[in-house]
């Protein structure tokens, strides 16, 4: 059964979304004719998704637009790699610049949308993607900063809640922050949320209701 | 001055002196300069400074200089990799120091070395640890965080191809760091798998001009990508 709140769909009739469903439901909200950067990771699932026609092209930060699918067999060329370090391929059209240029793209606000993994994600839109704060963990934070400072909309993908449980949507992160009120969406299993000054409302839920998660989340789910 | 072309990578390395800062362009392995790392290690200078977008992956390149136990501070971006098992163990026996940098501010930092830049106000980083102490100034509604431009005492970086008088171009990706790296160091070395007579490029597709390239040196590209990258 799927029901309608004043601004809340409820997929009741299914159960969380898996991995690719919601890469595919962040490609459904990714407008044609997009410049987008896809995270390393599982944002970059999102990619299998977009329909050929849509024009959307996708940002490398290593260098490059125009960015085609993972390279398999032959196409494999050392020197033609996404930002995880994987070998792809380009696509007609296909644009190469250095990497003062490629951040500076970023940051001049010309990249429409960045897709992002999380570790939390706080009600008013900070982000914390880098760092456990785990004093043995060695600190890496790559293009995280910037995408999360200079794409227009900062999308985030990531599971609703941690193995043991505990929200990754939360009221104010615990962990290091990558960029302050940056998200504008987070997308989950469980759900689709916009975040904001004003606090968190829900979009969308996929096998839970508001009501629900207004139990199992510490954050003021708007009504 | 004009470019020399060295007959080998020791020849093109010599001179670098312990302490120095040194550049070394690369994006993973796409772009590693690794035969100028491996004359560098022959070389013999300490007590290196190394800024890379990375911290070396498996035991080639900038992995084989940290093991060679020639670095004292590495300055990157993204140092912890699938493939980092070199550096990882040097960082955690407190062998090596590590500044962590935004990669878009790593690539501007080095940006504003070469091109005259005293400092420059950057949005990135803003309300995160990696702006602590920093000055921090709020342009046009935006808090801001003051950095400081990077400058080496000697660039090592790879590229396609060069002509005579030492323009450079680059291959896809493995462009990355090299033009940025070539404008911001006293020393620029490239290594380039060709040089052909100047007018051999075309000029409209010249990427770092020989103005920047102090010296060259002809080296076969290395087929290696990052193990376990994702």
């Amino acid at each position: 059964m799927t029901a309608t709140t004043t601004q809340s769909v409820e997929h009741t009739d299914r159960g969380p979304l898996s991995t690719d469903e919601l890469a595919a439901r962040i490609a459904r909200d990714i407008p044609p004719g997009s410049y987008v950067n896809l995270g390393i990771g599982q944002p970059t699932g999102v990619a299998e998704h977009l329909s050929a026609d849509a024009g959307i092209v996708l940002h490398t930060e290593n260098g490059m637009l125009g960015m085609g699918p993972a390279a398999t067999g032959d196409e494999v060329d050392p020197d033609l790699t996404n930002a995880g370090k994987v070998p792809v391929t380009e696509l007609p059209g296909a644009a190469y610049f250095h990497h003062a240029d490629s951040f500076a793209m970023m940051r001049g606000g010309h990249l429409d949308v960045c897709v992002l993994g999380a570790f939390q994600v706080s009600q008013a839109g900070d982000l914390a993607n880098w760092h456990t704060g785990d004093p043995d963990a060695i600190p890496a934070v790559g293009g995280a900063m910037d995408l999360a400072v200079g794409a227009r909309q900062v999308l985030v993908m990531m599971k609703l809640f941690t193995r043991d449980g505990a929200p990754k949507l939360v009221p104010a992160c615990t962990y290091p922050l990558t960029g302050t009120a940056c998200v504008g969406r987070v997308y989950t299993d469980h759900g689709v949320f916009a975040t904001g000054p004003d606090g968190v409302r829900v979009l969308e839920t996929y096998g839970t209701t508001v009501a629900e998660l207004r139990e199992r989340l510490s954050v003021d789910l708007l009504p | 001055m004009g470019v020399t072309i060295a007959a080998t990578a020791d020849e093109a390395v010599a001179g670098v002196e312990d302490g120095a800062t040194v550049l070394v362009g690369g994006f993973g392995l796409a772009g590693m300069p690794f035969d100028l790392i491996d004359a560098l290690i022959r070389q013999g200078a300490g007590g290196l400074t190394v800024v890379s977008n990375n911290a070396g992956n498996g035991d080639v390149g900038l992995a084989a200089l940290l093991k060679a136990g020639r670095v004292r501070k590495v300055v990157c971006s993204f140092p912890r990799q699938s493939d980092s098992y070199v550096f990882d163990e040097l960082y955690r026996a407190g062998r090596v120091e590590l500044e962590v940098v935004p990669q878009g501010t790593l690539a501007e930092r080095m940006r504003a070395a070469g091109a005259g830049i005293g400092a420059f106000y950057c949005p990135v980083g803003v309300g995160t640890p990696l702006a602590e102490g920093k000055e921090i100034r709020e342009i046009d509604g935006r808090a801001h965080v003051l950095e400081y431009p990077i400058k080496g005492d000697v660039a090592l970086i790879s590229a396609h191809r060069a002509d005579t008088m030492g323009n450079l171009v680059y291959r896809k990706t493995a462009r990355n760091f090299g033009p940025v790296m070539a404008t911001a160091a006293t020393t620029v070395v490239a290594q380039v798998t060709d040089v052909v007579p100047a007018g051999e490029i075309d000029p409209e597709n010249v990427i770092t001009p020989g103005i920047y390239v102090d010296r060259l040196v002809r080296a076969e590209a290395r087929r290696l990508t990052v193990q376990g990258a994702r």
